[in-house]
Order: structure tokens, then C-alpha cells, then sequence
């Protein structure tokens, strides 16, 4: 037991008194009822857009485009899967729309590894190698983020066609390289941080130990860099499979686009073929759902941490 | 089954790219290995190079095209007809004329004014709005859910949200906002939102114009997750005894809030506003989504960036806007920058 006694159990002290007015405890707590109706009010707001997209995805195309989606709770059991495996097969531009799908899958997986491989290499030398001028050149790579990938859309895309690039990298490889170099300044900056926190005793005890620095970094820095890399990752991924300008600048063709570049061409040409943009919208937003579903925490923190990227 | 036939591919691909990565690694650690065999100074120098190496590389993909960026704007394509009677285009050099182009021509000056708008008015209210939930919905019932609700479209692509919300506002019968404006009294003519620049028999001749405000709207609807998630984690840590404090000292619970606790998170309303504005500034995508890329006078500097380098083959004036939405960044960048310094210093 604590020596201390509980004065709401004990009634040896009088509670404080309370000097608010009555009238003011009213409008308090009648406000703080408002602000709650409020918020669920904006949540339900917050939904019905894309709940109404979701619903009508499973109707019949014939009650799709004759009536509003609200009406399918006059038939709740007037669903189909039809809108789903038709969007699959629809073409675009001459492929099915699963193509896409998988093009997303091969653009983004490397889109976001590649870069983080790269960014932990370097984030390490900065961390815990000594060489010159290393935190003026950490600065210049920081100061980077500054520039629009905006800047960068003509000049690289000339040099991609150059010929001085090799053409077995056009394609979705330039994709890939154009979002490893977008992604750097940001994946450095934000690795430097983690890694550079690691406890220096650690790295020392492992140096007099006679590790080099490549063992260190794989058998120590890697493994304890998992939930940094695991944030910076899903970031990372999100915002390749979410992103339609690099890969409309630099993809090439139809065949190395990802399924934003084709819900945007199905906008274009079948603006009113809701039965095939509902479904297709959900293929395509299926994966970010999942993730941040599954992985929230991680999704809120990388986030929160990428949030300034150019 | 051509499904299964392009997860083959995908398959075959993701592992050609695990190799890619593994065969990657090893170069450089057998590059390491081969550098620790040369002699000092050459060998630190060597191992450093093996680690920071691949990251400038890249990053030379950034630096040099963002100076050449700054040249191509000085540039324009002129076709030419050559001595041998054969005609090709070349750069000329042109000084400002891009943007002169670009301030001069009122179809350019709404595109700046258009951005203007999206920066103040997309700010203000995802902001606003991400404060009044944050505030309300701390320590209420269902907290989470509500949230979750809320911050779910920060998830998905700007693709996405633009058809989601084309659905929403279509003219058909099925478009949710013209079916709720057919419930108002009296004879309601059908609205071609996004469609026509003529809404409510106005013309869109002002800034921004009603089709800019609906498409605003999608972006208030992503972005408030945003700042409601990251003001909400501020909120919480506010200290109790500073709100109890103020308080004891007579304050209602909304002078407790707007003098005592808005004050306490201002370094993070400062980071949401202009992390927000960083997006709304770049925004693009959207505007190919709903906006046709641009089509009643829906157009921003990024769509333009996009649609004049890219689609209408006119490089110098793309670069120019390019170098405009720079100009812009990169101040609100060095604002975030040395904010978010302030923060960490503060504790």
C-alpha cells in the first residue's frame, strides 16, 4: 500500500470546488456532444464516396446505368461478379486490363527496393564511415529534396533516348531508375536518421572485433534497421503502384504502363462505362487497401516520414 | 488461361529482379573486398567509394538534369528549312519568351492563379478540418474507427479518388451531387459538372472557377486524413496539467483549446500546412483524371509542366513551368525544413 491516500476513497480532503458557472458546464458539455455528432457526421461523409463506387462495382451494368447505386438496398441480392471478370479482360490499348495489374506488380516491388537497397548502402558511410567532406556532401544530398522530380522530366528523358543508355534498359528498367533517383534524397535522409542512432558502442565493440565495415553493415545495421526499412519500404511501394506521372513519362508504350495509366485512358475513352471504372478503380486500389489495412502503424509512420518528398 | 500465363511472366520477372539484387549486393561486397587488398590512403577512400558510390550516381540523375532543366527554359523548337532543301527542328535560344509566354497569356495566367488558389484554399480547409476532427474526436467513443474512416483515401491513388469521385459527379441519373441538387424545389436543370465550363448558368470565367473547387474538393477529401492523423498524435501529447492549469484559471474547454493547446502543437499545424502545400502544388494527376488534363480551365502549373512538355512537344515552355513550380517549392521546402528542426530542438 501507498502512503499516499486516495482522497476521493478517503473523504478526509474536500474536493476542489468547481468555480465554472453552471450555464458554461451546459454549453460545454452540449458542445462537446455537437463536436461528437460532427465527427461521425464527417466520417460517414468521408465514406459514402467511395462505399457508393464499391456498391455499384458488383451491379448489374443495366442497373448501373439507370439508376442511382442507393437504390441497390430496394434489391440487396442483385449482385455479380460480372463487372469484375469483365474489366480484367477489357482492353486497353490492345492489352487486358490484367496486364496491367501485373506491369504495376513489376514496376513497383523493384521501384521500391532498388532505391532502399541503394539509400542504406549510403546511409551508412554517412553514418559510420570517416571520409572528407562526408557531411557536406550529406547536406547536398539533403538539400536535394528541394527540386520537383518536375525539374528532372525532360533532361532525363532525353538522356534515356540518347542511345548513350543502353536500349535493354529502356522500358519499365527507366521507370524503375527514374524512381531510384527521385526516391534518393529522402530514403537517404531518412535512413542517415535511423542508422546514425544505432548505439556506437555496438559498431566499435564490432570494429575492435576486426569486422569490416560490409560485415557490420550486413550482419548488424541491416537487421537492426528492419522497422525503418519496413516503413521506408511501404512508402516507398505505395507511392510507385500510386504514381502515373513518372511512368507515363518514362514507360514507353501501353505495354510497360502500370494500371493508373490505364483506369486514365479507360477514363478518357469509356467515361461512361461505369460497369468496368467501378471495378477496375477496386483492382487497382485492392493492394493499398491491404497494406494499410494490414500494416497501419508502419503505413502512418512512413507516412508521416515521407511526407516531404518531391 | 492468359492470367496464369503473365504470373508466369511475373513470376520469371520478380525473380530475375531478386537475382538483379542479390548479384548487386555481392558485386559490391566482392568490390569491397577488392578495395581492402589495395594500400592506404587508396584503400579507405576505395571501401567509401563501394558504400556512397551507387547513391551519387543516381543522384547525378538529379543534379544534372535539374541545371539543364534551367537551360532548356531559355529554349524553344524552331523547324528550319536546311541549304539542301531538307527541314528539321533545332533549339533557339530565346531569353525570356517562355515566360513571358507564361505571364502574358491569360490561358497561363489562370493556370498560375488556378495553383494559387489550390495552395491557399486545399490548405485551409483539409487543415481546419483536420484540427476540428482531431479536437472532437480525442478521447471520444470509437475514436479509432472514426479516424480510420477519415485517413482510409489517404491509402489510394489520386487515380483512384478522381474516379471514385467522377462517379460522384456525373450528370446521369446515378451522379450523386446532381440527383441531390434534382431534390431542391422547383425544376432543377441537370448539371454537366467537370463536363462544361457553364455550370448554374454561370460561365467559369472566374478564379478559380466551379469545376477547379470540385476537383479541390477530392483533395480536401484525401488530405484531412492527413492532418488529422498527425494533429491528433500531437493532441495527445499535450500535457494534462497545462490544460487542468488553465482550467482552474476559469477557462471554458474552447479558450482552454485556442489559447492554451493550439498554441502548444503550432511546429506541427506548421509541418501539415506545408507538407500539404508541397502536394497540392505538384498535384497532376487528378487533374488528368477529372480534368480531361487540363479542360475547362481546370489546368495547374504541374498539368501544364506535363501536357506542354510531353503531349504538345513544346519542351522550353514545359521546362519554364518547371522551373516555375521550383521557384515555388523550394522556399516552402526550407520553411519545412527549419520547422521541423525547431521541433526536434524544442524536445
Amino acid at each position: 500500500m501507498t502512503a499516499t491516500l486516495d482522497p476521493t476513497l478517503g473523504g478526509i480532503e474536500e474536493p476542489p470546488k468547481d468555480e465554472t458557472p453552471v450555464g458554461t458546464k451546459i454549453a460545454e458539455a452540449a458542445s462537446g456532444r455537437v463536436g461528437r455528432i460532427m465527427v461521425w457526421l464527417l466520417a460517414a461523409l468521408w465514406t459514402v464516396p467511395t462505399v457508393g463506387l464499391l456498391i455499384s462495382s458488383f451491379r448489374p451494368e443495366r442497373e448501373i446505368k439507370t439508376e442511382g447505386w442507393w437504390m441497390w438496398i430496394t434489391d440487396p441480392l442483385n449482385i455479380t461478379l460480372d463487372n469484375y471478370s469483365g474489366v480484367l479482360d477489357n482492353r486497353v490499348n490492345g492489352l487486358p486490363f490484367s496486364e496491367f495489374f501485373w506491369n504495376s506488380v513489376r514496376i513497383a516491388i523493384p521501384g521500391a527496393v532498388i532505391p532502399i537497397v541503394i539509400a542504406a548502402f549510403a546511409a551508412y558511410a554517412f553514418s559510420w564511415m570517416q571520409f572528407k567532406g562526408r557531411d557536406w556532401i550529406f547536406i547536398g544530398v539533403v538539400g536535394m529534396m528541394v527540386v520537383p522530380l518536375q525539374m528532372c522530366l525532360i533532361p532525363l528523358l532525353r538522356f534515356f533516348g540518347s542511345g548513350f543508355f543502353p536500349d535493354a534498359l529502356s522500358g519499365v528498367a527507366t521507370i524503375w531508375i527514374a524512381h531510384a533517383i527521385f526516391g534518393m534524397p529522402l530514403a537517404i535522409f531518412l535512413l542517415k536518421n535511423f542508422i546514425g542512432s544505432l548505439p556506437r558502442e555496438v559498431m566499435e565493440a564490432a570494429r575492435v572485433d576486426g569486422a569490416s565495415h560490409m560485415t557490420i553493415f550486413m550482419r548488424i545495421v541491416l537487421p537492426l534497421s528492419v522497422p525503418a526499412l519496413a516503413s521506408l519500404g511501404i512508402f516507398q511501394f505505395l507511392w510507385v503502384w500510386n504514381d502515373l506521372l513518372v511512368a507515363k513519362v518514362f514507360g514507353g508504350g501501353a505495354r510497360n504502363q502500370p494500371m493508373t495509366f490505364a483506369m486514365v485512358d479507360m477514363v478518357g475513352n469509356k467515361g461512361n462505362e461505369w460497369q468496368l471504372l467501378t471495378a477496375g478503380a477496386f483492382v487497382m486500389m485492392i493492394v493499398p487497401l491491404i497494406v494499410f489495412l494490414s500494416l497501419q502503424r508502419y503505413f502512418v509512420r512512413g507516412l508521416l516520414a515521407g511526407s516531404v518528398k518531391g | 488461361m492468359e492470367d496464369w500465363g503473365s504470373m508466369g511472366k511475373i513470376v520469371s520477372s520478380l525473380l530475375v529482379v531478386a537475382l538483379g539484387i542479390a548479384v548487386f549486393v555481392a558485386a559490391l561486397a566482392a568490390l569491397y573486398w577488392l578495395a581492402s587488398r589495395l594500400k592506404e590512403p587508396w584503400r579507405e577512400r576505395a571501401r567509401v567509394a563501394v558504400f556512397v558510390g551507387p547513391a551519387l550516381l543516381l543522384l547525378l540523375g538529379l543534379i544534372i538534369p535539374a541545371i539543364l532543366n534551367f537551360r532548356y527554359g531559355f529554349y524553344t523548337k524552331e523547324l528550319v528549312t536546311l541549304e539542301d532543301g531538307t527541314r528539321r527542328t533545332v533549339d533557339k535560344f530565346v531569353w525570356f519568351e517562355n515566360y513571358s509566354e507564361i505571364f502574358t497569356n491569360p490561358a497561363n495566367v489562370k493556370v498560375l492563379t488556378n495553383t494559387l488558389w489550390w495552395g491557399i484554399i486545399v490548405t485551409s480547409v483539409s487543415t481546419f478540418i483536420g484540427i476540428v476532427i482531431a479536437r472532437f474526436a480525442d478521447r471520444m467513443r470509437g475514436e479509432p474507427i472514426a479516424k480510420a474512416l477519415i485517413f482510409l483515401p489517404t491509402a489510394i491513388s489520386l487515380v483512384g479518388a478522381g474516379v471514385i469521385w467522377n462517379f460522384v459527379y456525373s450528370p446521369r441519373d446515378y451522379g450523386l451531387l446532381n440527383s441531390l441538387y434534382q431534390l431542391l424545389p422547383g425544376e432543377q436543370q441537370t448539371q454537366f459538372f467537370l463536363q462544361d465550363s457553364k455550370l448554374f448558368g454561370i460561365q467559369n470565367e472566374w478564379v478559380p472557377g466551379l469545376n477547379t473547387l470540385l476537383i479541390m474538393v477530392v483533395i480536401i477529401w484525401i488530405q484531412a486524413g492527413f492532418s488529422t492523423v498527425v494533429i491528433s498524435a500531437a493532441l495527445k501529447g499535450v500535457p494534462d496539467d497545462l490544460v487542468e492549469a488553465a482550467k482552474i484559471d476559469g477557462a471554458t474547454d474552447r479558450q482552454a483549446f485556442m489559447r492554451v493547446v493550439l498554441p502548444y502543437i503550432k511546429g506541427t499545424i506548421i509541418t501539415v500546412m506545408t507538407t500539404t502545400v508541397l502536394a497540392v502544388l505538384k498535384i497532376f494527376d487528378i487533374i488528368q483524371t477529372m480534368g480531361k488534363g487540363g479542360a475547362f480551365g481546370t489546368s495547374t502549373i504541374a498539368n501544364e509542366m506535363y501536357e506542354q512538355a510531353f503531349p504538345q512537344n513544346n519542351e522550353g515552355l514545359g521546362a519554364a513551368w518547371a522551373v516555375l513550380l521550383f521557384l515555388a517549392v523550394a522556399p516552402i521546402v526550407y520553411v519545412n525544413a527549419r520547422n521541423q528542426r525547431a521541433m526536434r530542438e524544442a524536445g
